[in-house]
């Protein structure tokens, strides 16, 4: 099957992008290469062509009241422009995808989900919205996404605005801020542990853009591939989904609870999530860190006290460390903090700690 | 200095006498991109030709590394082990294994350095 393109595959190929299929979409792994985009964000800003990800929209009185239900976070207490992060879980309590809601209005919501899940979530939505007074609608395929993380991504996306950014508060976006001129959705949101932007636009402008972006970003703004992508935002804690979200395994057990509200109203799968919680949980993520030689991949079993107690969901060395550092689902006994677990790596038994997975201080900007 | 051979699954090897080095080409750690661990083999070991003898590790993944040639391992390069990005700064000249071979033969499968170049550009 032909790969699907971006509106900013040109430009990839421009900016010399080595392309691989992601999802089905032909989209860049790395440009200058991993270690150098990862501490290019780190340290400056980075540009991302996240236009892959699923935009899905919900319009009508019940809008609010729908997705309330449909997502197992408290969408009722979100104010108008607000964004809020979560799941729709299924009814076993599994996680369908993880997801940004945007809250225009009660009446309308947009909703961004995952590339590989695109088809899947529509169908789940559009079941779930029969009862509902909505209408539903998947514009993936009209709207492109970037994203610019990063300490400088401010200032320099502050340089093709007249828009003050700081009035986009972390969390919260505007749907009409003119961009070099092109109205666009613009949101302090970020998939990186940094402070920056997410921005929606129409296809047509999004290599205008892009190019406007990197002209005033100058040396200061590179742009990123998925290779850097994923190390950035496991190094920051943040799940992805196939890795640590699944369909058979709860929100509670990858460690995710704070975004899903079990004293909030009804919502999809809220019944086993509130027994899994009061029985309490059997399995959960863990950070932990070889001490042992190798590097532990995901899915690599993991072991303690000579027994299988778990796989690995992402496993790496960061670009500039030394540790090699991953997340495994494993039995809770030992899921805590200094617990003393194995991973076997190409049939070897390595030593391994268990550590916080807050692997990096995040520096939001709230 | 004898002229390296190369191998289709982008190993080169540099014959001393009886002995041989070992190591991935230019184009291996260019595909590879940032290398952050190398598992090397022990001495003694002993590898038929194609049998994986480590492991290169890149920021995304894990890759075999094929032997070249049958031999026993006499010397690893352990400088790999603190500073694996050799491979990327020095291919050529940081070799992974020293081999005793054990069939000179197999030499002649290899290929030299323009058929090699070939094999890159179809990859390309």
């Amino acid at each position: 099957m032909e790969l699907k393109k971006t509106s900013l595959n040109e430009v990839h190929k421009k900016l010399g992008g080595k392309l691989v299929d992601f999802a089905g979409w032909e989209l860049p792994i790395q440009f200058e290469g991993i270690k150098a985009e990862h501490l290019a964000v780190r340290e400056r800003a980075g540009l991302f062509d996240v236009s892959h990800m699923g935009e899905i929209t919900i319009d009508g009185l019940e809008a609010l009241k729908f997705v309330d239900y449909l997502v197992a976070n408290n969408a009722s207490v979100l104010n108008e422009n607000q964004v809020m992060y979560t799941f729709m879980c299924n009814e076993k309590g599994g996680v369908v995808d993880d997801l940004l809601v945007y809250k225009y209005t009660n009446e309308k919501i947009l909703l961004v989900v995952n590339a590989s899940n695109i088809e899947k979530d529509y169908r789940w939505i559009e079941e779930k919205a029969k009862d509902f007074d909505v209408v539903t609608k998947d514009i993936s395929n009209d709207v492109s996404q970037i994203a610019i993380q990063g300490p400088q991504a401010q200032e320099i996306l502050q340089k093709v605005t007249g828009i003050d950014l700081n009035e986009i508060k972390f969390f919260t976006f505007n749907s009409k801020v003119l961009l070099s001129g092109v109205e666009c959705l613009v949101s302090r949101t970020g998939y990186t542990g940094e402070d920056g932007f997410e921005i929606y636009l129409n296809n047509d402008k999004a290599a205008f853009i892009v190019e406007e972006l990197l002209n005033v970003g100058g040396e200061d703004l590179s742009p990123i591939g998925l290779g850097a992508r994923d190390t950035l935002r496991f190094e920051a804690g943040l799940p992805l989904y196939g890795n640590e979200l699944r369909d058979d395994v709860t929100p509670l057990e990858s460690g995710l609870g704070f975004f899903v509200k079990l004293e909030a109203g009804d919502f999809i799968g809220k019944d086993i999530l509130v027994a899994q919680k009061k029985e309490g949980l059997k399995r959960r993520t863990a950070g932990f860190k070889l001490i042992g030689k190798g590097i532990a991949r995901g899915g690599y079993k993991a072991f303690a006290d000579g027994k299988e107690i778990g796989t690995v969901t992402t496993g790496y060395q960061l670009p500039g460390q030394k540790e090699s550092i991953g997340i495994a689902l494993i039995d809770i006994d030992y899921a805590k903090i200094g617990k003393n677990i194995e991973i076997e790596i190409r049939n070897k038994l390595v030593d391994a700690e268990v550590i916080s997975k807050k692997f990096l201080e995040k520096k939001y900007k709230k | 200095m004898e002229k390296l051979l190369y191998s289709k699954n982008h190993e080169w090897i540099r014959k001393e006498g009886s002995t041989a080095f070992i190591g991935i080409t230019d184009h291996a750690q260019k595909s590879l991109g940032e290398i952050v661990y190398v598992e090397l083999p022990e001495v003694d070991d002993e590898f038929e030709i194609e049998e994986a003898f480590g492991v290169i590790e890149s920021v995304k993944a894990a890759s075999d590394s094929y032997m070249p040639v049958s031999g026993k391992i006499i010397e690893i390069n352990e400088a790999l082990e603190d500073s694996p990005t050799l491979l990327n700064e020095d291919p050529y000249g940081a070799w992974i294994i020293k081999i005793e071979l054990s069939d000179e033969g197999e030499l002649d499968s290899l290929l030299d350095l323009s058929a090699y170049n070939e094999l890159c550009e179809e990859d390309n």
